[in-house]
């Protein structure tokens, strides 16, 4: 696989079109009735516009991953806290984990870890809008529009725009 | 000022009292209750953060409600928990507190949770932590003498947000022996740091202390006159032991002028909560109508009780 072309801030493509895209990848699979479940924050924006665009009934699960984070030790725990709420029975249901970009793996790990506190799911799949490379775990996603090479120091950031709207930005550590 | 709780980035590393933390610290802290409280109504009621860790609750005074709650959240944290027995230890051997303290440490205690008869006595523990160059072990107090008790305070603030939601427009009241009272202290400190802008005491002279005028606080000796209109009302307990020293005629006497009835009760505002960090002496200070009535939220804080105790370990054994 020929190295993708590095990222600039002039090139970042339309988020909310990815979401439509990301849709799409999703629609095909339906017939196990999955629930949503989005990673605070920009997961949890992208598994709103899934549940629309996929007209899903349910509500959506938000789950923020502080209380099983692996840098506890290091970094201590973060300072905003949201609650995670789980509208549903996790038990025996298959699970779509919604999260804005897939890096290391560490989040995807400490998200799976929390959902099997509720129960036992059939099943978890993976959705990101973009996958960069890095991963620190075996995590692959299961459905992804967006394959993204970034500079080391880099990171892409989704953001919610005064509008509503869904948008990428790139920042420099 | 040297603030012995914060580390050099400012950060909660030990809680020792409500005084000189500022109000980006109180507001993590319920904020970080919040998200706790979504814990408790798990299946699983654990998280892993303190996986690995052992606390050590260090309890040098009888309390069976605040051990057990520490306890409780402590593992829910996923946290090793161990109770000392404090008169069946070393110290009624006649080891000192430090020594006592040296020795835990080198079991590998990671967070001590103290209560103890002594105001400042987890001062000591955090100050000699820090003098050996442990910044890794952590210290909460769980109430020492007359001076503190800060995760009641943060409690109590934590259920008045529950029900009020916002603090800048309130008028809470503390009543009864204020004087005695740790809790007094570290509400009314959490109170005034929150921007409570009217917080009033209330109580017979022998039991407010002076100059509670200099906190901010209004005092009143009359609880008719006290009580108009406040949204909170936060009774205190009364120390049977407090009857001995003369400070007060009789049980019954007390009732008649400072217990609350329900027709004291409806000189508050109508949506007014009432709240007892408890143990309750029914018929002493408060009327069995008002505590077991519908604006009494005594027992609902016992319950955030243990979500504001996890944000508080977790959040000190972080930094």
């Amino acid at each position: 696989m020929s190295p993708l072309p590095h990222l600039n801030t002039d090139s970042l493509p339309d988020a909310e079109a990815q979401c439509r895209q990301l849709a799409d990848l999703i629609r095909p699979h339906l017939h196990h009735q999955p629930a949503l479940v989005g990673i605070f924050s920009g997961g949890a924006w992208i598994a709103e516009r899934l549940k629309e665009l996929l007209d899903l009934p349910e509500d959506i699960g938000l789950i923020d991953v502080s209380f099983y984070r692996d840098d506890f030790a290091e970094k201590g725990l973060h300072p905003q806290v949201k609650p995670t709420v789980i509208p549903f029975d996790v038990e025996d249901r298959h699970i779509i984990l919604v999260d804005d970009v897939l890096y290391t793996g560490r989040t995807t790990r400490a998200a799976i870890n929390e959902l099997f506190d509720y129960g036992r799911p059939a099943s978890i799949e993976l959705a990101v809008l973009a996958d960069r490379a890095g991963r620190e775990l075996p995590v692959a996603p299961t459905y992804c529009v967006w394959d993204v090479a970034l500079r080391d120091g880099d990171s892409l950031v989704l953001a919610k725009q005064d509008d509503g709207q869904l948008a990428w930005r790139l920042e420099n550590a | 000022m040297h603030n012995p709780q914060l580390n050099k980035d400012g950060e909660l590393t030990h809680l020792l009292s409500i005084e000189g933390l500022p109000q980006r610290i109180l507001t993590q802290i319920l904020d970080t209750a919040e998200s706790f409280m979504e814990v408790s109504a798990r299946d699983v009621k654990k998280v892993p953060l303190l996986r690995g860790k052992s606390v050590f609750n260090l309890f040098f005074e009888n309390s069976t409600r605040t051990r057990t709650t520490f306890e409780i959240a402590a593992k829910r944290l996923s946290a090793d928990v161990i109770n000392l027995d404090i008169n069946k230890s070393s110290a009624s051997k006649g080891e000192t507190l430090l020594d006592t303290i040296d020795n835990l440490v080198a079991m590998h205690a990671n967070l001590f949770v103290v209560r103890h008869a002594s105001s400042g006595a987890p001062y000591l523990i955090a100050e000699h932590l820090q003098r050996i160059g442990r910044d890794d072990v952590h210290v909460v107090n769980a109430g020492d003498g007359r001076h503190a008790h800060p995760t009641q305070g943060l409690l109590d603030m934590y259920t008045i947000r529950h029900y009020k939601k916002d603090f800048t427009q309130l008028r809470v009241a503390i009543v009864g022996d204020i004087l005695h009272s740790r809790v007094a202290r570290s509400d009314i400190h959490a109170l005034t740091t929150l921007g409570v802008p009217e917080v009033r005491a209330i109580g017979p002279e022998t039991l407010l202390p002076k100059h509670l005028d200099k906190l901010g606080v209004h005092v009143f000796h009359d609880m008719n006159e006290g009580l108009k209109d406040v949204d909170v009302i936060i009774m205190l307990r009364l120390q049977n032991e407090r009857m001995n020293g003369a400070l007060l005629p009789s049980a019954g006497e007390y009732f008649r002028h400072y217990g609350l009835t329900p027709q004291k009760l409806a000189l508050a505002r109508p949506d007014a909560i009432v709240m007892h960090p408890g143990p309750m002496n029914r018929g002493v200070e408060i009327h069995s109508a008002v505590a077991d009535g519908s604006q009494a939220v005594i027992l609902p804080q016992v319950t955030f009780g243990i979500a504001v105790r996890m944000a508080v370990m977790s959040i000190v054994a972080g930094n």
